[in-house]
């Protein structure tokens, strides 16, 4: 479960190039809700979810994981809840370590790591088992390098290491737009799987509008640091494209000028 | 060249092999570029050195010379993930302020050790000298070799090498970088001043002069090692920066015996220059021999 309390951010405050990222955003996310958020560049998706994991700290407002007030923690003490997978698949994964380590390090996300050895017969195994489901052939292949994978493999593999500690919340940072558009739809797949099985709670960003009302049951419109409309349940089944920009006119009284949150499949 | 050239430049490649383990995990491992070993090398000897003209065992003086090197390791660690300084200038900071810590340490420019007891002197009689030394310092090299083969498959060494490979993402995962960085280079570090304590114990005296240029053997010896020896495995790369190292000092003792670059004019000042040419020679040999493999591919 996530709350996030009137959030507010500014870059560079006093100067010619302030951007008031984050104007007081709330948002709260039950718990095995999953959320799709769109927005126009610069609404401030990705300040957003920078906030939530912890990677940029707000100037006010308060996050709330599960009840615990985590806006002061840094990234790595917030990583016991939060699991994340980034939108350039180099970024996710460090590609100078093999598969298994890589996977190792996920598996011990948020917990204490000691002098026992990072990779056994029994985590092996287990790496082996989660990455069959993939059918992508990785199985066999758990000492290569990250580097070695294409992006699409690796952010299958991203997602998967997201899954493999329970997580208080999901973050997707628009994780397939760096993708072709059948290794993007295989992505989605194995998101919506993931999720379902394992009914995590999650965020998804992205720049598709189409994207963010096939997947998830709920949809969060962001535009200029605020949320500006939030559909779920009987209003969002069957909205297209179409409905949603009416919808925003309705609200803001002005148009989506974005061409490609409109188009994007 | 002779039996005891052969087996002084075994006996440096050695404590060399030290100090190549240590850069391995700066450089390499955290990628951290960490000039504090020229400060912390002849640290490590400074400590050591006092602490056995005070009476200690030389073993524990080692030990001792070990956590000083550590300690300076921590300060520049600290320098960078705590005040924010860049990587470079925060261990150039604490190497020019070990100068006048060791000048302190040792009370003068250079600490005469002879008649001292050292780690050697229970082992080494007038004729065994000579290889003798080597096998005792090759058994610290091999102990220090082991430990980083463990370590780094341990849950530990992981976190630290995903912090060098990649911040963001290990952050991501929980580790704490900032920590995981200190560790590293207190380890790092140590590996280095152990080797200085070593050094000096070789020589008979600690001197404020010993340390320069240490990182640059350090860089040449992992250089060449990683060329020679390309791998993957932990075991096996810690095995070739440590051949590299002691390929390095064979390589010198060659050039400095030998009698056609003698009467060229060659000596032990040039010494910096052949290390250059080395490194240099290290770095372009692999490409040049890629090309010309796929220049054979090709035509055939």
């Amino acid at each position: 479960m996530m709350q996030a309390n009137d959030l507010r951010l500014t870059f560079n405050p006093g100067t010619p190039i302030e951007n008031p990222a984050l104007r007081g955003i709330n948002l709260n996310i039950a718990d095995g809700e999953f959320v799709t958020v769109i927005g126009t560049n610069g609404a401030g998706k990705s300040t957003f979810l920078n906030a939530v994991s912890g990677t940029t700290q707000v100037d006010s407002g308060s996050i709330l994981l599960n009840g615990i007030d985590v806006t002061k923690k840094s990234a790595h003490q917030r990583a016991h809840w939060v699991a994340r997978v980034f939108q350039d698949p180099m970024a996710g994964t460090c590609e100078a370590l093999t598969i298994e380590e890589n996977m190792a390090l996920a598996f011990k996300r948020g917990g204490k790591r000691g002098l026992n050895f990072a990779l056994n017969q029994n985590n092996r195994e287990l790496f082996r088992e989660k990455l069959s489901v993939l059918k992508l052939g990785l199985e066999n292949r758990l000492s290569d390098r990250m580097g070695l994978l294409s992006g699409g493999q690796r952010q299958a593999v991203s997602l998967l290491m997201a899954s493999l500690q329970p997580s208080k919340i999901l973050l997707l940072d628009e994780h397939t737009a760096a993708l072709d558009p059948k290794t993007a739809a295989f992505v989605l797949e194995l998101t919506d799987k993931i999720v379902n099985d394992n009914k995590l709670t999650t965020m998804m960003v992205t720049h598709s509008m189409q994207q963010a009302l096939a997947h998830g049951s709920r949809t969060v419109m962001l535009h200029q640091g605020q949320v500006v409309l939030d559909v779920s349940g009987e209003k969002r089944r069957g909205m297209t494209v179409h409905d949603l920009l009416n919808m925003f006119e309705q609200t803001r009284g002005e148009k989506v000028e974005d061409d490609s949150l409109i188009l994007s499949q | 060249m002779s039996l005891i050239a052969f087996f002084g430049a075994l006996e440096s490649g050695l404590i060399y092999g030290l100090v190549a383990l240590g850069v391995l995990i700066s450089f390499r491992t955290l990628d951290f570029p960490d000039l504090t070993a020229d400060g912390s090398f002849p640290l490590g000897g400074a400590v050591a050195g006092i602490s056995i003209i005070a009476g200690v065992n030389p073993w524990l003086a080692c030990l001792f010379g070990m956590l000083a090197g550590s300690v300076a390791g921590i300060v520049t660690a600290w320098l960078h993930v705590k005040l924010g300084i860049l990587q470079l200038l925060a261990s150039i900071l604490v190497m020019v302020a070990l100068y006048s810590v060791n000048l302190r340490i040792m009370g003068a420019p250079n600490l005469p050790l002879l008649g001292e007891q050292t780690v050697f002197t229970s082992f080494v009689t007038d004729s065994n000298g000579y290889w003798m030394r080597c096998l005792v310092i090759g058994m610290v090299v091999i102990l220090a070799k082991l430990f980083l083969d463990w370590f780094y498959n341990t849950e530990t060494g992981l976190s630290m090498r995903a912090t060098g490979s990649n911040l963001r993402m290990a952050q991501a995962q929980g580790i704490n970088t900032s920590k995981m960085t200190i560790i590293g280079m207190a380890i790092s570090n140590g590996l280095i001043a152990l080797a200085g304590a070593l050094f000096v114990q070789t020589q008979g005296g600690a001197d404020i002069s010993i340390g320069i240029g240490t990182i640059v053997i350090g860089l040449a010896a992992v250089i060449i090692g990683e060329t020679i020896i390309p791998a993957k495995r932990i075991w096996l790369i810690t095995l070739a920066v440590i051949i590299g190292a002691m390929l390095y000092k064979l390589f010198i003792q060659v050039a400095l015996s030998s009698s056609a670059l003698r009467s060229i004019g060659f000596g032990p000042q040039d010494l910096n220059l052949i290390t250059a040419l080395l490194v240099v020679l290290a770095l372009v040999l692999p490409k040049a021999k890629s090309k010309v493999l796929s220049r054979k591919v090709r035509a055939s």
